[in-house]
This record gives structure tokens, sequence and C-alpha cells, in this order.
């Protein structure tokens, strides 16, 4: 009697311990997620959110990631940097996620970064600016090219046009504000002069006056908007409306065919630097970066029946690179994908090819932006 | 004048006809119930969008507008009847946090039915810029003005000629007497509520081609417009007018001379400056809630 | 003993002790402290801010800009100029409290909409300023705010700001009890109930409005600097528009005229969000909806409409 119950007690402890192995294998891992899906950024956000979603349902498809599902823990924090750092402050200690891949905008980025610095977890930031990056923190990477990056990319450019003297245009934004200030930084050295520099509002519906502006200012050879949202498009149709025909310059921020079908025929012959993603088709077979884009832009467009657009693409690959240092780490321990994440070498995403390091800790250089150009309403590659 | 100078006038007197438009939403319901609708940014809002949703769908264009209009007003209307007449009699205070509620409700239904981004309509007759004095000048700005035009002309009739509009002007000047005299104090309100909505929309319609529209176009506007009334006299529809296009001039202007950075202050500035020493404006009534 | 504990300020005060002692208890982690905490400095505005609308008559649409100016003042001064915290803080509030005592008697010779009018101008001015300033204030991103040092010692961590958020609340309801049952309390209501009359029995109302006014300012120009510390960052959507709408709404959702009123209200706006979460789309139609129905169904605000409720039910 009592060997058979020691046998069958051991028999079910080992049973239930091996039940438990399972069970918590079995738990998922947690991706928290906070980003501007409503207020004045849902441009950035709601992509974001749906690519999350999307690529979130597809790896689980596929058997998850270390055979665990994955799931997705997403607030909206509309734009505000406040509630940005409440929903991280939640996802770290109520939700307890594994990793953080989001802040769509610099402020909301910016704010939550103590916090994530001092609970040390790895957060993937889908916003723009250099100064997230730079000074590099250990625990805070990103996947957007910096506005920096945009600003030498159109500088080289104008050169390669032999424009010396330019007029700058921006919004009141962050976004808007943080490229101002870097291409202002970087014009000398990029033998480019900035001479002049005209602003306008969030939700200003005539930018006439200060393209006047910039028409009488003598010497004036290109006209750069660093902006994004409404604005430039309304830039875009303002100044074809005044008759200026010096060649005009976008950023990133409007790297969408939204932006092409709002500025309508005004837009033709307008340069931008952009991702592969929106010339993915016409790349050549040979591009190492086809198959990953021209993937990406099946699934987002056959699901949401709307166009793609980088900023989804930035959300993209802020997972994926998460999941791949994942898969090289062979765990979600938040220490050791971090290490994973920082050691990303030759990785192909909508972005371009990315090679962290313990100093770069968003692994892009200039070759990940294309120089597109405006053509009969749809981009070209300018070659 | 000068070609700049020139410019900065057309493009001043586009963007004021556009505020006058919205501060007419504002007088029209202030003059009749003394609230300050602070959703009339959304009935822009909703015209624009809906007509741009309407015609997506392969309605004719002039159609998407009509229904877009209708649409509007029956947003007013519902407005009134739900949410105005149960507060009635009830403080500023609580009268301005139901309307602002509102403003805030309409936004986030927008933001379900329609999507977040932008959008925009084909300018009516063509884009081809007007030379005009040196300044090129779009025609679709000619349509927003002219369409001011009309309307202030049409409010005038209807205020002047017919008992509606008349009883609507007697309701504003003395709410008790109109009622004395047998008029439906509680219809004029529904009716004003419901006819600024219709103004706000053709707004927002007439301006698309030139600013795009998305479902949070109203909340800028909506200050903007409210700042234009105030300048021009709340209550008064000249005055909406004037205040539009003085507020438009005035930014552009400074826009062009002095700085662009703070372009969207000037707005505020002029209001402040006005409430502090007319706050009637400029074309109000000389009665003035001071003490 | 009833009696005793029944008076507004003793046996209130009391409850609200309990509340913030106890509370600690049902807090499993730092996030839900950080909602306390939260809570707390949006209570201590809307005390101070109640004390304007809900028994002064009269209203402010740009009280985040009190709430904002305290905020980035002790910001840029502990940051950028390298002041103690504590003297920041102190040097801001007082700035706002000039600041607000200079505008307050102009803006206060409007009554009415045009008062909401003038008060919403100013909030927006103050906020385009803050985000165009960016050499001063790191323009619309924002800017990171050197964490609160008390002789040395860094106040950091959820728990030390709970209580010290905590004990500044209890500070804010007492000062505010006592202003109500103060002579300024009696003319503020007298003002509140009729101008005229309140003139007209020697009550100088400009003053007492002016009064009330800079007392709300420093209310929320405290608050703010706090704010700033606590997070470390700082950016002007605190100064916007719709933040001075969510403090207004606090108040009349609350009950105007009671300042438990303005906690019970702060306290539930300010997790109302966190709730709403689960909505994910839908949360701007519930606010809208919440605000718009709390107006037409509970004017009164809700411990107000719940005390009357509770009077009803006991007709002694």
């Amino acid at each position: 009697m009592k060997r058979i119950s020691v046998a069958s007690v051991l028999g079910l402890t080992v049973a239930w311990l091996g039940l438990a192995g399972i069970a918590s294998a079995q738990e998922p891992i947690k991706v928290g997620a906070f980003l501007s899906v409503t207020g004045p950024a849902a441009f950035l956000g709601d992509p974001e959110q749906k690519t999350l979603d999307l690529y979130v349902e597809k790896l689980n498809a596929a058997g998850g990631v270390l055979g665990r599902r994955l799931e997705l823990v997403a607030y909206d924090s509309a734009g505000d940097a406040e509630k940005a750092r409440t929903f991280a402050r939640r996802l770290i200690e109520q939700d307890k996620v594994d990793v953080i891949v989001g802040g769509s905008t610099t402020g909301e980025t910016m704010a939550v970064v103590p916090l994530v610095e001092a609970a040390g977890i790895p957060f993937i930031s889908l916003a723009g600016a250099v100064v997230i990056i730079e000074p590099v923190k250990k625990w805070v990477f990103k996947t957007p090219h910096t506005d920096r990056m945009a600003c030498e990319k159109i500088f080289v450019d104008m050169r390669s046009r032999g424009v010396a003297k330019i007029a700058l245009i921006s919004g009141s934004g962050g976004f808007d504000k943080s490229m101002r200030a870097e291409c202002l930084k970087v014009a000398a050295q990029d033998k480019i002069d900035i001479v002049a520099d005209e602003s306008y509002g969030a939700g200003d519906a005539d930018m006439t006056a200060q393209l006047t502006k910039i028409r009488t200012t003598p010497g004036v050879q290109a006209v750069l908007n660093a902006g994004f949202g409404q604005g430039p498009a309304i830039v875009t149709k303002n100044f074809r409306q005044i008759g200026m025909t010096v060649p005009l310059y976008q950023s990133h921020g409007v790297a969408s065919k939204e932006y092409v079908k709002l500025s309508g025929e005004a837009a033709e012959g307008v340069r931008l630097p952009a991702a592969a993603l929106l010339v993915a088709e016409s790349l050549a077979d040979s591009d190492p970066q086809k198959k990953v884009v021209v993937g990406y832009k099946r699934d987002y467009e056959g699901r949401f029946k709307s166009e793609v657009s980088t900023f989804g693409g930035h959300a993209y690959d802020g997972l994926m690179l998460a999941v791949e240092a994942m898969k090289r780490a062979g765990s979600a321990d938040k220490a050791k994908v971090r290490d994973a994440l920082e050691a990303t070498r030759g990785y192909m995403g909508t972005a371009g090819v990315v090679n962290m390091s313990a100093q770069d800790h968003m692994g892009l250089d200039l070759t990940a932006f294309r120089m597109l150009e405006v053509r009969k309403g749809d981009w070209t590659l300018v070659k | 004048m000068s070609a700049q100078l020139a410019q900065y006038l057309l493009s001043g007197i586009t963007i004021g006809a556009i505020y006058a438009l919205v501060a007419l939403g504002f007088s029209i319901i202030f003059n009749a119930s003394h609230v300050i609708n602070f959703a009339q940014g959304e009935f822009v809002m909703i015209g624009g969008m809906t007509t741009v949703s309407l015609a997506g769908t392969g309605l004719p264009v002039p159609a998407a507008m009509v229904a877009a209009v209708l649409l509007s007003a029956l947003v007013g209307l519902a407005l009134e009847k739900f949410a105005v007449e149960p507060a009635r009699g009830a403080p500023v205070v609580t009268l301005v946090i139901i309307t602002i509620g509102a403003s805030i409700l309409l936004r986030g239904i927008a933001a379900l039915v329609w999507d977040k981004k932008l959008h925009t309509l084909a300018p009516f007759s063509g884009n081809t810029p007007i030379e005009v004095a040196g300044a090129a000048l779009l025609p679709q700005s000619l349509w927003v003005v002219g369409v001011t035009l009309a309307i202030v002309l049409a409010l005038s009739w209807f205020f002047g000629r017919t008992l509606l509009g008349k009883a609507m002007l007697a309701t504003s000047t003395q709410r008790t007497a109109a009622q004395l005299v047998g008029i439906n104090v509680r219809r004029v309100l529904f009716v004003s509520f419901g006819l600024s909505a219709g103004l706000g929309a053709v707004a927002g319609i007439l301006i698309t081609p030139i600013t795009l529209t998305s479902w949070d176009v109203g909340v800028m506007l909506g200050l903007k417009g409210f700042a234009a009334a105030v300048l021009g006299g709340l209550g008064s529809g000249p005055g909406a007018v004037l205040g539009g296009v003085l507020l438009g001039v005035a930014e552009s202007l400074s826009a062009g001379y002095v700085s662009s950075a703070y372009k969207d202050v000037i707005a505020f500035v002029l209001m402040l400056a006005m409430l502090f020493f007319m706050p009637t404006g400029i074309l109000g009534s000389r009665a003035a809630e001071r003490v | 003993m009833i009696s005793w504990l029944s008076s507004p300020r003793r046996g209130g005060l009391l409850a609200l002790l309990a509340v913030i002692a106890a509370l600690p208890l049902a807090l499993p982690n730092n996030y839900f402290y950080e909602v306390a905490i939260l809570v707390g400095l949006n209570a201590i505005v809307c005390v101070g801010l109640n004390l304007l609308i809900g028994y002064a008559g009269q209203i402010s649409l740009g009280h985040a800009g009190f709430f904002g100016l305290g905020a980035y003042g002790s910001a840029i001064l502990s940051t950028r100029f390298d002041w103690p915290p504590l003297v920041s803080i102190a040097a801001a509030t007082l700035g706002v409290g000039a600041i607000a005592y200079l505008i307050g008697r102009p803006i206060l010779r409007l009554k009415g909409h045009y008062l909401a009018m003038a008060t919403l101008g100013m909030g927006v001015i103050v906020s385009i300023v803050a985000a165009t300033e960016d050499r001063w204030t790191g323009g619309p991103d924002g800017m990171p705010v050197k964490p609160l040092g008390v002789l040395g010692a860094t106040i950091s961590g959820e728990g030390t700001w709970y209580w010290v958020v905590g004990a500044l609340l209890l500070a804010a309801v007492w000062l505010s009890l006592n202003l109500v049952e103060s002579p300024t309390g009696r003319a503020l209501r007298a003002l509140s109930a009729s101008e005229v009359a309140a003139e007209v029995s020697g009550i100088d109302s400009a003053r007492q409005k002016v009064r009330v006014f800079v007392i709300s300012a420093l209310f929320a120009a405290v608050a703010g600097s706090l704010t700033a510390h606590y997070s470390g960052f700082i950016t002007p959507s605190k100064l916007s528009f719709f933040h001075s709408i969510e403090f207004v709404t606090m108040v009349v959702f609350g009950g105007m005229a009671s300042t438990y009123g303005a906690v019970v209200g702060a306290a539930v706006l300010t997790t109302l969000p966190q709730l709403l979460t689960v909505f994910r789309d839908y949360e701007m139609v519930v606010f809208g909806a919440v605000m718009m129905g709390t107006m037409i169904f509970m004017p009164k605000g809700l411990v107000p409409s719940l005390g009357e409720l509770a009077a009803r039910k006991d007709p002694r």
C-alpha cells in the first residue's frame, strides 16, 4: 500500500511540476505598446496599431515565438506625454510586459525614457527625433530614421543639383521643430546656406504669406518644408498657386500617398527622402530590401484596404527586431533581449538594413533613405 | 500696391471669409439663446467630411453637399433638443461644459465613423490661379468670399423680412418681451441651432478644397471663428463678417511682416484686447455684461 | 460625537486623512500609486478652482495656463538655472500669483461668457508661447525636469511622493474649508448670488474676486510645479485648452461649491481614462458623453446630488 502511494505521490508531483512547467512555458510573451491612435498624431499611431495587431496575429498563427504565444497589450496615449508615461508605468508594473514597442511621438518617448531606464526593460521607440538615441541610453532603441539623416539626405541631393542657398519653412509641431533645428545644425557642414526661415501654425489654412516672403528673398534656389500632417500639403498647393518654380523638398514626415493625393497636381516634381517601402514594387529585383517591403505592403494593404505608410513600417521593424532579438537570446529575459537587440547585425527592415551597436541604438545609415520624386501622382526613385 | 502686400491681403480676405462663416454660426446661436456653442467648429468638420465620404461612395458631389448640410443641420437640432434645452436656465458654466462635451463627443464619433486621415475635395472651378495686382488668387477663394456675401445678404433678408427671422431677432433683444407677444421662444432656439449648423457645414464644404478636412479640423477653426465673433461683436451678423475679415487680414499681415511663428497668437491677443476695452466688439450692441 | 464629526471641517478632514492613510493597502504596485498621486495633484488644482467657480460664481477656461506656468517656471528655474528645486517651486508659485493678480483685475470685470472667452484666450496664448519659445521650454516636445530634492535628499519613489501629495492635499482642503467659512468666504457666496446686492452691503466685489482668483492660481501653480518634478518631464499639452476643460469638468462633475466634491470629481475623472482603455477607440465618445450627461442630469454635481438624495431619505 505504502509503496504504491509513495509512487503515486511522486508520480503526481512530477506530473504536476511538468504541467506547471508546460503552463509557464505556455505563458505568453507580452509585448507592450503605447501609441497615439487618437489625437493630433493619429496619422502615426493608427497605422502603427494596425501593424502591430496584424503581425502579432500572424506570428501567433505561425506558432508564436520560442514556442510561446505573443500577447499585445496596447494603450492609446493620444499624443500626450503624461498619458504615455502613465500607460508605460501600467505596462511595466501592472501588465508586466517583457518589451515595449511604442511612443509614436518624440515627446511621449522622452517622457517614458526615465521609467524604462529605471525599470530595466527594452524599449523600441517609433519616434523620429535624434535626441532619443543621442546620447545613447542603455534600454532605449528606435527604428525610424532620425530627422538629422533626413536633412543630410536632402542636402546631399540639393548639392548634386547645384543648389547652395535655400529657404526653410516649418510648422509648430514637435516633429517640425526638431527637424528644423537639426537642419540648421548640419546645414553649414553640408555646404548649404539657409537664407530664410519661416514657420506656420498647426491647423493653419494658408501659407501664401510666408511663401511670398520666401519668394521675395534674394538668392533662394530651393525650399525645404520640414513638416508633418496637414501643413505640407497646403504649403505645396500654395507654392504652385503663387507660381514658385524652384525645387521644393518635403520631409519624410509626409512620405505617404495621402500627401500626394491631398496636394494634387501641385506635388509634381516634389522630392523627399523616404524608406524604400513607398516604391516597393519598382525596386530592382536584386535589391536586398525588396522582399521585406513588398511582403509588408501586400500584408498591410490586403488586410486594411488602405495605403501602406512608413509609420506602420516602423512599427513592423520594431516588433520584428524585438522578436528576432528574443529568438537570438533564446528567452524573453529583459537583459538578454536588450543585449541581443544591441547586437543586431544585418537585419533587413522596411526602413533599411539595421546594424546596431553599443553606441548606435538605431542602426540605420544614409543608404536606408531613398530620394523619391513625385511624377504624375506617383513616387519614382531618383537615381 | 506692392505685389507682396496684395498677396497678403488676398489670402487674409480668403481665410477671413472662412472665419466669418464660422463666426456667423456663433452669433446666430448666441443671439437666440445667449449660449456660446463650443461645438460650432464641429459643424464645419461635419460639412466637409460628410461631403467627402458621400462623394466617395459615388454620389454626385452637389448632392453630397446638400446631404452634408442637411445632416449637419440635423445634428444641430439634435444638440439643441437633447443637450441645451434640458439645461435651460442653468448657469453659464454648465452650458459651457455641455457644448464642449458635445464637441468632444462629435469629434469622437467622427473619428469612429470616418477615419483620422486628411481629405480633400476638388475645387469647384479648377485650380488655375487668377492674377490680381501681382498676387495669385485661387478661384476657390472667390467662391468662399462670394458665398459668404450671398449668405450674409440672405440672412439680412431673413432677419429683416421674414416673420421667423424677426421673431429670432426679437428673442435676442428681449426674451421675455418676445414671449409676451406670443413668440415661441423654444422654437426660435431650435431653429437657430439648425441654421447655425447648416451654415457651419456650408463653410466646411467651401474651404475643404483649400484647407483640407479631417476629424479634428473643427478645433482651431472653432476657436478662431469664436475670436472673430468677439472681435466683430457677438450677436451681430455684419460684426461676424467684419471680425472674420479683420482677423484673417491681421493674421496674414503679421505673418508676412512681423513673425510667422506667432501668427496664431494674433487672433487671441486681438480678442483679449477687444474684451478688455470694448467687450461688445466693434459692431455689437452697447449692452455689456460688465460690473 | 456625531455632530462633531459631521462638521465638514473636522469630520471631513479626518475622513480624508483616513482614506489617504489607508489607501496604500489597496495599491498593489507603482502604477496604482502613480494614478493616486495624479489624482491628488489634480485634486489640489480642483479645490482651488472650485473656490473660483463654485463659491465665487466666476469661470475660468484657462486654468491649465496657471498650472503650466507653475510647472514650466519651476522646471526652467531648476533645470536651466540650477536653482534648488524647492526654491524654484516657491518662486514659480509666487510668480504665477503675481501674474494672476495683474491680469485678475481687468479680466474679472467681465462676466459670464465674456469672462469665459477671456480666460480661454489667456490660456491659449500661454500654451502657444510655451510651444514656440523652444530655447527656454524645449518647444512642443517638452523638456526634462530635475527631480525634487529637499535639503540634500531627493524625493523619489512613488511611496514618498504619495505621502507628500497626500499631505499637501489635506493642507489644500483645510485651507479651502477655512476660507469658505471666513468673512471672505461669506463675501464670495454673497457675490455669486448677486454681485449688485453684495456691493450694496459693502463688499468690495472686485477685490474679493481678484483675491480668490489669485488663490486658485496659486493652488494650480503648486500642483503644476510638483507634477513637473514628479514626472521628470513637462510638455505644452499640460497648458492646453483641453486640459483646462478637464479641470473645469472635474470641479463641476464633483459638485460646485463643495470642496470634497472637487476632490471626488478629480478622483473620478482622473481614473476614468484608465478604466476606459477597455473601450480603446471609444474613449473620446464616452468622455464627451459623460461630460454632457452629468451636466444635463446632475447639474449640481455628484456630491451635492448624492447629498440631496441622502437628505431626502432622511427627513430630519
